[in-house]
This record gives C-alpha cells, sequence and structure tokens, in this order.
C-alpha cells in the first residue's frame, strides 16, 4: 500500500515507551492506545456478566474461549505482518485450506495432519513474501490474489467443495482439538503458548528489531543494516504457518475439514490487531494487544448472540462499524501525539 | 559502432516492451478470442456473444468505479456489498415503482460511498481499511434489510434485464454507455484532471490548493453508485435479490480488469479503455476455462496468476 507521507517517525517509534521528556498528554495518549482495548474489554465483560446470567457460566466462557483460540493464532501471524506495514488478506482462505489439508492427512497420522498444511500454507506465504519484498510489489494485491489462488486450490482437493474429509475420533489429532488439561481446550493451551513465544520473539530478538525497524522506516532500516527483504518474507511465511496451524487445529476440533470456512477471517484478524493498538501504517504494536483484539472481537459477538433477537447480519454490521470507530481513535490519537 | 547498434537494439527491444505492456491486455483479448474461435464448439454464435456481454456488463460497471478509486491512489473494498445492499434496497421499496426502488438503491450506494470517502478524506484512514470495515457493515446492513433471497416479480425490471435494442441487450448499452462517461470524465472534466493530480500526488494536490477532500469524497460516491447499479442490473437479469451471494468477490475481479487493463495501482492514471479490455479478458478467460471443462477453482487460480502477472507487467512500467 501507500506510504502515508503524513505521519511522522515519532508516531512510529520502534519501542512502546514514550521518548524521554514526552508531555503529560502525550503519555496518555500512548496509554489509551495500549490500554484502551483491556480497559474497553473488563468494562464488556463486566457489563455482560451484569446483563446476561448467562455469561459468566463455564460453559459459555469454554466456548468463547475456544472459539477465539483459533482466530487469536490468526491475528498473532498477522500482527507480524502490520507491524512491518503490510498486510495479509490471504489467511481466511489459507485457515480453510489448512483445516481441509489437515483432515485429509489426518489419516496417515498426526504428523501428516499437522505437516501438510503447515507446509502448504507456509510455502503459499513464502511466495507471497518473495513477490511482496523482492519485487516489491503491492501486500494487499499480492495477498488477494493468494486468496483466491488458495481457494482455488482447496476447491480443486475437495472436487469443487463437494468432498468433506473427517478426522477419525480417536486419532491422537482429534484429541489435540478436543481433548481438555485443567478445563481447559488443548487449543487454548496451544494458543497461549504461542502469543508468549510470538511477545518473545517481536520484543527480545533481534528479529523482532529488524520487524519493527522495517515497519517503522523502511529506507532507515535498510541503512541501519536490517535485512529488510529477508525480514517481509519472513513476516510473510510466519502469517501463513499461523493461518494454516489455526487451521488445522480447528479440523481438530470439528473433526473434519469444512471448505466454507474462513471467509471473512482477515478482516476478523485485521481488526483484531487494530483494536490492540497496532497501527496499521506499521512499526508499532504489541502482540498482547492483539490477544485483547480477539476476546474484545468474542466477547461483542457473544453478546449479540445472547440478545438474541439480533441475528448474525447484526453482528456484521457490529463488527465493521467498531473497526471504523477504532481505526479513527487511533488516527486521533496518533494526529495528537504529532502535534505536540 | 558496435555501441551504438547495441544501444539502438536495446532501445528498440524497449519500445517492444513499453508496447507490450500498454497493449498487452488488448492484444490478450484477441489472443483468447482467436484461440475460442478455434478450439470452443459454438463460440462464433450471436447468442454466445450476447451471454458473454450480459455476463461482462455488471463487472465492467464496477470496475469503471474502481478504476477512478485506483486512479485517486486508493481502492474500494465495499463493492461486493454496495450491491448486495442496492440488491435488497431494490426489493424493500419494489412496491413504490420500479423507479423509485432503483433510485433509492443508487441513493444507498451514494450513501456508502460517502461513508467511505469521509473515512479516507476528513479522518486519513487507508483507503483499503476505510472500505475493508464498510465491506463488512454493508453486507451485513443488505442481510439486515433482506435476510434471504427474494424473487422480483416486475415487468419492468424484467425487460431491464433482458429486453434489447436491436439485437444488443440494454445491460451492455448501459455499461458502454457508462463507460464512456466516465472516460469522459477523467479525460475532460476538471474533476478527472483533479483526481489524477491527487492519485499522482496527494501532497502536492493539497499545496496546489485542489478540493483534494471534495474530490476524495466525489470518487468515492461514483464508485459507490457504480456499483449500485451493477446491483440494480444484476438484479434485474436475475430477477431475484440475493443479498447473500450477489457481489461476492466482486471486489477483486473489479481490481483484475483495471489492473490487467494497465492502470497502476500508484495511482495518477486511469486506463478506462483498458479496464474494458481487462474485464472482457477475464471472462473470456473464464469461459475458455469452463467451456474446455475445466472446474471453476482453475478458473480462481488462473485469475490470481492473471493478477500477479499484470501487476508485475506494471512494476516494470512504473520503473522505466
Amino acid at each position: 500500500m501507500t506510504t502515508d507521507v503524513d505521519t511522522p517517525v515519532s508516531a512510529k517509534s520502534t519501542a512502546e515507551e514514550e521518548p524521554p521528556g514526552a508531555t503529560r498528554s502525550e503519555r496518555l495518549s500512548v496509554l489509551a492506545q495500549q490500554h484502551g482495548a483491556l480497559v474497553t474489554l473488563i468494562v464488556a465483560m463486566i457489563a455482560a456478566s451484569l446483563s446476561f446470567d448467562t455469561f459468566l457460566t463455564s460453559d459459555n466462557l469454554e466456548n468463547m474461549a475456544l472459539s477465539s483460540a483459533f482466530l487469536a493464532v490468526v491475528a498473532l501471524g498477522m500482527t507480524f505482518v502490520i507491524v512491518t506495514g503490510g498486510i495479509d488478506l490471504s489467511v481466511g482462505s489459507l485457515f480453510a485450506l489448512g483445516g481441509v489439508l489437515a483432515a485429509w492427512g489426518s489419516q496417515y497420522g498426526t504428523a501428516v495432519a499437522l505437516l501438510l498444511p503447515l507446509a502448504v500454507c507456509g510455502l503459499i506465504g513464502l511466495v507471497n513474501g518473495l513477490l511482496i519484498a523482492r519485487s516489491r510489489l503491492a501486500p494487499f494485491i499480492v495477498t488477494l490474489a493468494a486468496m483466491l489462488g488458495a481457494r482455488g486450490i482447496l476447491l480443486s482437493v475437495t472436487d469443487e467443495g463437494s468432498k468433506t474429509y473427517l478426522v477419525d475420533k480417536n486419532s491422537f489429532f482429534a484429541k489435540l482439538g478436543q481433548d481438555t488439561v485443567l478445563g481447559v481446550g488443548a487449543p487454548v493451551w496451544i494458543t497461549l503458548v504461542l502469543f508468549v513465544l510470538g511477545a518473545v520473539v517481536l520484543r527480545r530478538t533481534r528479529f523482532g528489531q529488524y520487524v519493527y525497524a522495517v515497519g517503522g522506516n523502511e529506507d532507515a532500516a535498510a541503512l541501519m543494516g536490517a535485512p529488510v527483504a529477508r525480514t517481509k518474507i519472513s513476516v510473510y511465511t510466519l502469517s501463513g504457518l499461523c493461518a494454516g496451524l489455526a487451521g488445522a487445529l480447528n479440523a481438530a476440533w470439528l473433526v473434519s475439514g469444512v471448505t466454507i470456512l474462513g471467509s471473512g477471517m482477515e478482516l476478523e484478524a485485521i481488526s483484531a490487531v487494530v483494536i490492540g493498538g497496532t497501527l496499521l501504517t506499521g512499526g508499532f504494536g504489541f502482540i498482547s494487544g492483539s490477544l485483547v483484539g480477539v476476546l474484545l472481537l468474542k466477547v461483542i459477538q457473544n453478546v449479540i448472540n445472547q440478545i438474541g433477537s439480533l441475528d448474525s447480519a447484526y453482528q456484521q454490521v457490529v463488527s465493521g462499524a467498531f473497526l471504523a470507530v477504532v481505526v479513527i481513535a487511533q488516527t486521533w490519537l496518533g494526529r495528537r501525539r504529532r502535534v505536540l | 559502432m558496435t555501441d551504438l547498434t547495441l544501444g539502438r537494439v536495446t532501445a528498440d527491444r524497449d519500445r517492444l516492451l513499453r508496447l507490450l505492456q500498454e497493449y498487452g491486455v488488448y492484444l490478450g483479448v484477441v489472443v483468447l478470442f482467436l484461440v475460442n474461435t478455434v478450439f470452443t464448439p459454438h463460440f462464433m454464435s450471436t447468442e454466445n456473444f450476447r451471454t458473454q456481454a450480459v455476463q461482462v456488463a455488471p463487472v465492467l460497471i464496477v470496475a469503471l468505479g474502481m478504476a477512478l478509486a485506483i486512479g485517486s491512489e486508493g481502492v474500494d473494498l465495499a463493492v461486493g456489498s454496495v450491491m448486495a445492499l442496492s440488491t435488497s434496497l431494490l426489493s424493500l421499496y419494489l412496491g413504490y415503482g420500479p423507479w423509485i426502488a432503483i433510485l433509492i438503491a443508487l441513493v444507498g450506494g451514494a450513501v456508502i460511498g460517502v461513508a467511505n470517502g469521509s473515512l479516507i478524506a476528513f479522518v486519513g484512514v487507508q483507503p483499503i481499511v476505510a472500505t475493508l470495515a464498510l465491506m463488512v457493515a454493508g453486507r451485513g446492513l443488505a442481510l439486515v434489510l433482506l435476510p434471504q433471497l427474494k424473487d422480483v416479480h416486475d415487468p419492468a425490471m424484467a425487460s431491464l434485464g433482458s429486453g434489447d435494442v436491436l439485437g444488443v441487450p440494454y445491460l451492455v448499452l448501459i455499461a458502454a454507455a457508462l463507460a464512456l462517461l466516465v472516460a469522459f470524465a477523467v479525460r475532460r472534466t476538471t474533476f478527472g484532471r483533479q483526481l489524477l493530480a491527487i492519485g499522482d500526488s496527494r501532497p502536492a494536490a493539497r499545496l496546489a490548493g485542489l478540493p483534494v477532500r471534495r474530490v476524495l469524497i466525489l470518487v468515492y460516491v461514483c464508485s459507490g453508485v457504480l456499483a449500485a447499479i451493477a446491483g440494480v442490473l444484476a438484479t434485474a437479469r436475475l430477477t431475484a435479490s440475493d443479498p447473500t451471494s450477489l457481489g461476492n468477490l466482486m471486489e477483486l475481479s473489479a481490481i483484475t480488469a483495471v489492473v490487467v487493463g494497465g492502470t497502476p495501482l500508484s495511482g495518477g492514471r486511469v486506463r478506462i479503455g483498458g479496464t474494458v479490455a481487462g474485464a472482457v479478458l477475464i471472462q473470456l478467460l473464464t469461459t475458455t476455462l469452463i467451456k474446455h471443462d475445466l472446474p471453476p477453482s482453475w478458473t480462481q487460480i488462473a485469475q490470481a496468476a492473471v493478477i500477479v502477472l499484470a501487476v508485475y507487467a506494471a512494476r516494470e512500467r512504473g520503473k522505466r
């Protein structure tokens, strides 16, 4: 996409800690950006639990945690991509493709069920990254093409969507999706571990530094000696891997590969990341925020479902409007900091 | 001496490449046309041409609006949802007569366009995100208004969908007229010149005193209204309103048509002739694959490949 010429370097500082000498309102806007989603989440959960007796039941919470887990894994990869200033629209298709490949592969054992989607989706992510980094094509158009192409491959694998592959309920792979540890579903644990890993990689490794640097200012990053192309290729590959893994876990949970899943998921993932405080212009963001963003989206969806009389169409209206509001707020906060 | 010859050879090759990139889409259409003429049974028939033209009309109309958005260095992902919204509104208000219903449908498209344009022009949200939000919200709104498929029984709508003048369907005539109108707007009006200036460099346009915000909003209103027109025409042709699936992946087809037609994603240039050829090229490609019993999934993969190739070619052109 285009780079916003108006965005100053200060709004893209590589660390979320405010620079020394920041004024109070500057600090406040950074705080709002960092923890706004968390505060909203807590308020929404309190409001929901007061309004609906069914909200704080263990069944409902467990359901929310599980359905959040799959989206969260996708959002994890998306966070890296967005921090570099890019975007990945192919994740929804890769999620569905990963699920179908995992379900098909599960007949040859758990290893195949996990490795096949990772290999295929990772490869598509790699191709995305190569086209974006080496040929300097716009990320949104490349990943849009990948979204279409992956959906095509998916239809091709499933005889134009007519074939559903089932996972053997007694296999280890199915257990991976369905077992619970300490009352919490295995996918939720896996997601939490991945998020801790992701946060460590983004904040504490040299690769993470490069990701921030590329998103902050690509030319400056290149002059600094950061491997710009390699970093970009890595984040799109990572995003593909995450989407494929999320699809595989989802297939294990549903014990089948469902072809119609994942449409609109790219939007949910992008929304979650943006709601979590990561700037779409790149250079600024955090992994934990994306997790909060996913939970917030799911709580809102859950509340809409609880109201009951509202159908899922309203859900779409609300999430679209919500994304718009968050982006407006972000732009506003960013602008405040620019003025100061 | 050798250097001179070498230089001339390179220059010749450069010119050839540039010509190919400039007019490649027309060449592609001609090649696919010839291939189909030879290898596809029943391709050369009035009936087939009619079907193809009617199928390409809505895509083309949406692509015209998309060309304007891309020319202003933006993009409009909401077009598919606008089609769905316009079909819902049309069904909802058909009781008041077809023309009023169509008018309301077009106003619906304009409203989404204003929302898109305001987010982009006033708030400064990137076009892709602003229109993504409206894409989700718009589809939701369409489904709130009309939760499921509804047949459209209206003589005026039916004749709009299947009528013709001297054998040329209304749909095709409308699409052609709109293409001419948009081409004229881009080339000969102040709006067109301002739009290209903004697409070239927004800061420069702002410094030159152009009404950047107004022009940007107008661009997305045009795109919204054109998508709504496409929605109305598609409804007329199908004689049914289907907000669930109408316009699905339309943004993709429209972007492909525009990009394949040689409009650069970096803005500042709009090629309407190329966009028309691009839409026809995609339609011919789809036909070729389907008529030779290749499954629809291959069409998607082929379209994805065409997008990447076209953008790759455009990149070379930009560098030169």
